[in-house]
């Protein structure tokens, strides 16, 4: 088998967030099988570049799978076609010679695209801030060891933890919602004694402000679990319904009424 | 030539930074809304920095360049924190810790500091699991410890392989709790071009909005570089693509030293280079190497051959050769120069590249057959399958193939006790400061270093700075702040104008293949002089002919990279000025002149007991070179030996 490629890309270009998108057409010549599909749009930016034409701009960082700044959609699937691969794992052997692949960013209404494949995630660490997290201050905690966990606990709360925030969840549900992403940093802190004195507040306020940045609703597809390249498992949603109609049920404020936030007693 | 005083405490090492602390201006905290402080940088320093000044009370605003502080590089650490907790009942204490730190930098670093780095150690982790950080525990609930890097005690903690996203999550979490209370305003997506010095002081940054392109002034009574390390000067490294020395190396040249810039680690045990369009090199944990065994054929016809079809008497197992009683588990600096050895001596195996196979073999095949599958699959599994992802390979089936990266650069700003650069009123922490680790750092200390800076350090140091000093009322339209952005507009411009052939990657590469050959893993005086003629002259290339595209005022990545590869070729001429004046071996610098016998670092305490700390006099001055004398009260220096 030749350890060479060629390959036919239509890459969504659009020039700033007010401007119209369209695809473009790249060949792309004797490209080894070897590069991971970021080194292949690295070979061909130099290209561009090199022709004076812009390069295609896209987000990555770690190149390890860990970062959760790259991603893309290739033919449709968010982070491309390998399983549980982040966009800048995934190596061009999954590829067959004389393919045209389509190249699109994230899209989702709570995701406006800033360029060509860059997208506004912002949103996300909005949801975090309405309440995933623990609110103890720097400096004076307890000894580690007098808290502590079920074995099963913490590994049940580190799988929820594992999300490295890319928003390919939300890319591949039809709805277009960040379940996936906010039932994972519930679970985490639900699961874990430390998470419990905020539980309540913090499942209702990081629901109503996962609804209020625009993100659309669950309606168990399940695109979000097999296309999360951290496999974290719809269980977690599931697990977040729970939590917020318990907490609902249990508080005095009105279900859905936008949660102010809670500084946690600092 | 000036001798830099650290300003360190005496008396007895374990009250020293009780006593500072103490004799510490505290800051009222209804006062403390008034104050404006700047961070930069929102990794495990830099965001724990932000997250607890934000809870003090200040008016804290934190910036980094990527699009989400939780995307930092510290995420990518894998292995471990280490703190002298004990839990295990091994012997250990705080005061094992600073010992085996102050010995594994090869007495290279400052004991007051590596003291208090170790006590620090344990509060972090207390800090840490308050915070829900899922470390793994035993079944009986309680925190589970490995022992790593050759410690002879179990002291790290560890979230599976993830630890520094658990522990990087953590402080994100603490940061964002922060954002929504109103005490922190974040700024992603921004990155700093320079520093504002008033008076003396530094009282502001310069940034680029790298979505609009809008260049701005920030101005703060205090600033923080928390910005991580420069081993993207290699241009292949396991550091994170958008890793730059820019904070950093713009300060320098407003006036803050830089200590010990050829301090950098290379790791043993990395995915090798597979062709010439590589954009970066992914770290395999060191822990593989406890049951994998390394070897090279004895023969350089072998190289291109099946491994499972060279017989066991045409094989080298040179580290389990040289090192019989160390075998596979040498140090890191030793494994990797062996390595490098093998290759230049054309044994090396795996693709050519560039002509030269770069790789060895890490064979888990009698690991297999003495343990079964089985257990080599519980205890590398996933390691196994990052590999293969990678590479198109199975560990189990054919050996896996290693080389030496670039992976921790210990170097960085000259700071004192207090973390404060030479500038007053700008503090450095994390991997940007010349930090705890002296000439090389061990396995899961950075990660301990960066949240000892952030939640514990800074925050006292900081409050005392603005206690203590007085400062002027300014505003982003005093002369020198506009200076400042004058002169960042005129660099972008300058880039942007240039028109020439040369991609910013192309002359990166080719300035990290020079930093590579001369001033990485071995160094010796020719090679060095070598480097220093050369790296002008690219230098001069650069800025005569750099292609840069589209405009400053949208986003431009060409343009984000021309910026960094602008002060990592300034950068790379200072690492390898540094390296040939230290005419000695210590830790990680492997001058091939001063050597032991049996081919290990020789430390030259008389001539190199010291800190080197650069002064900046122009891009084409020399530039100064200063002095912090390093005293060793408690752990005697003495002379390192693996054979
Ligand atoms: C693959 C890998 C594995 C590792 N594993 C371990 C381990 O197991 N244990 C251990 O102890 N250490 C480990 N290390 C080392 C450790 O991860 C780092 O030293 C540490 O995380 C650095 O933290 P930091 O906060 O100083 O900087 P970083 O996490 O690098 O953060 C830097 C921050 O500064 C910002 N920034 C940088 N430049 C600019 C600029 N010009 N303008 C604006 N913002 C800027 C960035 O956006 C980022 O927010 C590992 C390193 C690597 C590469
Ligand atoms: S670049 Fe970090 S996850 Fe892909």
């Amino acid at each position: 088998m030749s350890d060479k490629l060629n390959l036919v890309l239509n890459v969504w270009r659009q020039k700033g967030p007010k401007d119209a998108g369209r695809f473009v057409r790249y060949e792309v010549k004797d490209i080894s099988t070897h590069m991971s599909f970021l080194e292949m749009l690295d070979v061909l930016n130099e290209r561009l570049l090199a022709q004076g034409e812009e390069p295609i701009a896209f987000d990555h960082d770690c190149r390890e799978g860990i970062c959760g700044a790259c991603g893309v959609v290739i033919d449709g699937s968010p982070h491309g076609p390998s399983k549980r691969t982040t966009t800048c794992q995934l190596h061009m052997r999954s590829f067959r010679s004389g393919q045209e692949l389509t190249v699109e960013p994230w899209r989702a209404a709570a995701f406006p695209v800033l360029r060509d494949l860059v997208v506004d995630r912002s949103a996300l660490d909005r949801i975090i801030q309405a309440g995933g997290y623990v609110g103890v201050r720097s400096g004076s905690p307890r000894d580690a060891n007098s808290i502590p966990v079920r074995k099963e606990d913490a590994d049940l709360a580190m799988d929820a933890a594992a999300c490295i925030g890319c928003g390919a969840c939300v890319a591949a549900c039809p709805n277009a919602s960040a379940s996936l992403f906010t039932a994972a940093k519930i679970s985490h802190l639900a699961l874990l004694p430390q998470g419990q004195p905020e539980r309540r507040e913090r499942a209702i306020a990081m629901v109503a402000r996962m609804d209020g940045e625009g993100f659309g609703h669950c309606t168990n597809h399940g695109e979000c679990e097999s296309s999360c390249p951290k496999g974290i498992s719809v269980d977690n949603i599931a697990r977040m319904n729970r939590e917020f109609l318990a907490a609902a049920a249990a508080s005095r404020r009105p279900l859905g009424a936008e949660a102010k936030d809670d500084d946690g007693g600092a | 030539m000036t001798v830099l005083d650290a300003r360190a405490p005496s008396g007895p090492i374990d009250a020293r930074w009780d006593r500072r602390r103490f004799e510490m201006k505290l800051v009222n905290p209804a006062n403390r809304r008034k104050f404006s402080i700047i961070v930069v940088g929102s990794g495990l320093a830099g965001g724990a920095a932000a997250a607890t000044l934000g809870e003090l009370g200040y008016d804290v605003r934190c910036f980094c360049y990527q699009d989400s502080p939780r995307r930092a590089h510290s995420i990518a650490a894998q292995g471990g924190i280490n703190a002298a907790k004990n839990y295990q009942n091994d012997g250990d204490s705080v005061y094992r810790l600073f010992h085996d730190t102050v010995k594994g930098g090869d007495f290279r670093a400052r004991e007051s500091n590596v003291y208090r780095l170790a006590q620090l150690s344990v509060n972090i982790i207390d800090q840490c699991v308050a915070q829900g950080v899922p470390f793994a525990r035993e079944y009986g609930g309680l925190l589970a410890n490995r022992s790593f890097g050759g410690a002879q005690v179990s002291r790290t903690f560890y979230a599976r392989g993830q630890t520094g996203q658990q522990l990087l999550l953590g402080a994100y979490q603490a940061l964002e709790r922060q954002v929504a209370a109103g005490t922190v305003k974040m700024y992603p997506r921004h990155e700093m071009m320079d520093v504002v010095v008033v008076g003396g002081r530094a009282r502001g940054i310069v940034t680029r909005d790298l979505v609009t392109g809008a260049i701005e002034a920030h101005v703060a009574d205090v600033v923080v570089l928390a910005t991580g390390g420069y081993g993207n000067v290699f241009f292949l490294s396991t550091n994170a693509k958008g890793c730059n020395t820019t904070a950093i190396w713009r300060a320098h040249r407003r006036g803050a030293l830089f200590a010990n810039p050829c301090f950098t680690q290379i790791h043993p045990t990395c995915i090798p280079v597979a062709g010439d369009y590589q954009s970066k090199l992914t770290l395999m944990s060191e822990s593989l190497r406890n049951d994998g065994r390394v070897w090279v054929p004895r023969g350089a016809e072998d190289c291109g051959a099946d491994p499972a079809k060279i017989p066991e008497d045409r094989r080298d197992y040179y580290l389990e050769r040289i090192y019989p009683s160390f075998g596979n588990l040498v140090p890191r600096d030793i494994a990797s120069r062996r390595a490098k050895e093998m290759c230049d001596q054309g044994r090396g195996v795996g693709p050519e590249v560039a002509g030269v196979r770069r790789g060895v073999y890490l064979d888990f095949r009698d690991a297999i057959q003495r343990l079964g599958r089985q257990t080599v699959a519980e205890r590398y599994g996933n390691l196994f399958e990052m590999y293969e992802r990678i590479t198109g390979e199975d560990p189990f089936d054919v050996p896996m193939r290693i080389y030496p990266a670039t992976h921790y650069t210990m170097g960085g700003l000259w700071v004192n006790y207090d973390l404060e650069s030479t500038i007053p009123g700008l503090f450095v922490g994390g991997e940007a400061n010349f930090s705890d680790h002296g000439a090389n750092r061990l396995g899961a200390s950075a990660l301990m270093q960066g949240l000892a800076d952030g939640y514990f350090v800074l925050p006292a140091t900081l409050g005392h700075y603005l206690g203590a000093t007085k400062l002027e009322k300014l505003t982003a339209e005093h002369a020198e702040v506009r200076g400042a952005v004058e002169e960042v507009r005129a660099r972008v411009d300058k880039l942007l104008s240039i028109g020439g052939k040369r991609s910013p990657d192309s002359f990166h590469r080719e300035l990290g293949a020079l930093i590579w050959d001369n001033c990485g893993m071995s160094r010796n005086a020719a090679n060095l002089e070598r480097a220093l003629r050369r790296i002008p002259e690219l230098r001069a290339e650069f800025w005569e002919n750099l292609a840069v595209v589209g405009s400053g005022s949208e986003l431009n990545q060409v343009l984000e990279k021309a910026s960094r590869v602008a002060d990592f070729m300034e950068l790379g001429e200072l690492m390898c000025r540094d390296a040939l004046s230290r005419d000695e071996s210590c830790g990680c610098h492997y001058r091939e002149e001063h050597v032991t016998p049996e081919g290990e670092a020789k430390r030259d305490d008389a001539g190199f007991q010291h800190v080197a700390a650069w002064e900046w006099r122009g891009p084409d001055a020399e530039p100064v070179r200063h002095q912090e004398a390093l005293e060793f009260e408690l752990v005697k220096p003495v002379q390192r030996s693996y054979v």
